[in-house]
């Protein structure tokens, strides 16, 4: 391996690590402001579906077939089956609508 | 803060772990090919993977390293470059660290936060944190495991053979993750007053950003942080959570 490669490499992990690693470590506060404690509960939902939407509609071959993933995914949710099922019907169904729309591409 | 012992184990951590597992595999596939395109070794990309376990800011650092093939050498202005990028695009998992440090039960000592911090992504973050109860290191250890090997296997693969798998099935791959995220959203959206418009918000400004050409100067990823975060404020001055809920 070509060191200089592997010093920026080494750079880019060490970066990403602190960010993550220092204020999951050092934070010890219990948070007590309802303002702060409301932002807290409502933003792993918020990021959840800032990243789904519209992302989800070009994360296959076809929106044709990320709507009918999508559709599989909310049913099998609303009744409450397990991420694993969920998220492996959905390529399915995904998968299904591709090879009827384009035939199995290698 | 820190609240008794997390009624989950292992088990259910690694169980939570698969979907976002085979998302990772069909992304980092994409990693995989980018890299291996842009120059790089199979185990100079493979290691990124390991030491970094992020897409975006992954995507970014190989585009700094395609410059510095190109030189051949270490330089100042790659080195600044490849700094700011890391802090700017990985910035959100501050917050997220932050956020998580208030659902931790009382087995996350020092030693093990130094150890698990690694492990913060975007999905493992949300997954965790939409937990009704506290969360461990059991738990962590389970709900990052499926996702670490995806994501090596995925780079692994896509860096030796970027053809190995149908294209029908990486397409359809790439809808595991979204499909998890679904699953995640959708039952509390029913039960929890707030959790609905918030998700609506925060899906409205995200679309809004990626389609109105003023905002195209944003990123993909400063468009998804600055959608949930406006999202979340205006949800918690609007319509703040009772202490019970917010506990929960």
């Amino acid at each position: 391996m070509r060191s200089y490669v592997l010093l920026y490499i080494l750079l880019m992990a060490l970066v990403t690590y602190l960010i993550r690693m220092l204020p999951f470590t050092l934070f010890r506060k219990k948070i007590t402001s309802p303002f702060w404690r409301s932002f807290f509960y409502y933003v792993p939902y918020a990021v959840l579906a800032a990243m789904t939407f519209p992302a989800v509609f070009s994360s296959t071959g076809s929106a044709l077939s990320a709507l009918a993933g999508v559709a599989v995914a909310a049913v099998l949710a609303l009744c409450k089956k397990s991420l694993t099922t969920v998220a492996l019907s959905a390529c399915a169904a995904a998968f299904v609508v591709e090879v009827l729309q384009f035939g199995f591409v290698m | 803060m820190q609240k008794a012992v997390s009624p989950y184990g292992f088990r259910e951590g690694f169980q939570d772990g698969v979907p976002i597992g085979l998302g990772y595999f069909s992304v980092s596939f994409g990693f995989g090919i980018m890299a291996a395109s842009a120059g790089l070794f199979t185990l100079e990309t493979l290691l990124i993977s390991l030491t970094n376990l992020t897409s975006a800011g992954q995507a970014a650092g190989v585009k700094v390293l395609e410059g510095v093939l190109l030189a051949g050498k270490v330089g100042a202005a790659t080195v600044v470059e490849m700094l700011l990028a890391q802090l700017v695009i990985n910035l959100r998992y501050a917050l997220m660290g932050v956020a998580l440090t208030q659902r931790l039960d009382e087995n996350m000592t020092t030693g093990k936060r130094l150890f698990y911090g690694f492990f913060i992504t975007d999905e493992i973050f949300a997954v965790s944190s939409a937990k009704p109860h506290a969360v461990g290191p059991r738990y962590f250890a389970g709900l990052a495991t499926a996702p670490y090997i995806g994501w090596g296997l995925g780079t692994l693969l896509g860096a030796v053979a970027g053809n190995v798998l149908p294209l029908s099935v990486t397409n359809a791959l790439g809808l595991a993750l979204y499909a998890m995220f679904i699953a995640i959203i959708l039952p509390p959206m029913r039960q929890e007053k707030g959790v609905l418009p918030c998700v609506l918000l925060a899906a409205g400004l995200s679309c809004l950003m990626t389609f109105v050409p003023v905002f195209s100067f944003l990123s993909g990823g400063f468009v998804i942080i600055i959608s949930a975060v406006a999202a979340a404020v205006m949800m918690s001055i609007v319509h703040p959570v009772p202490e019970k809920e917010a506990e929960a």
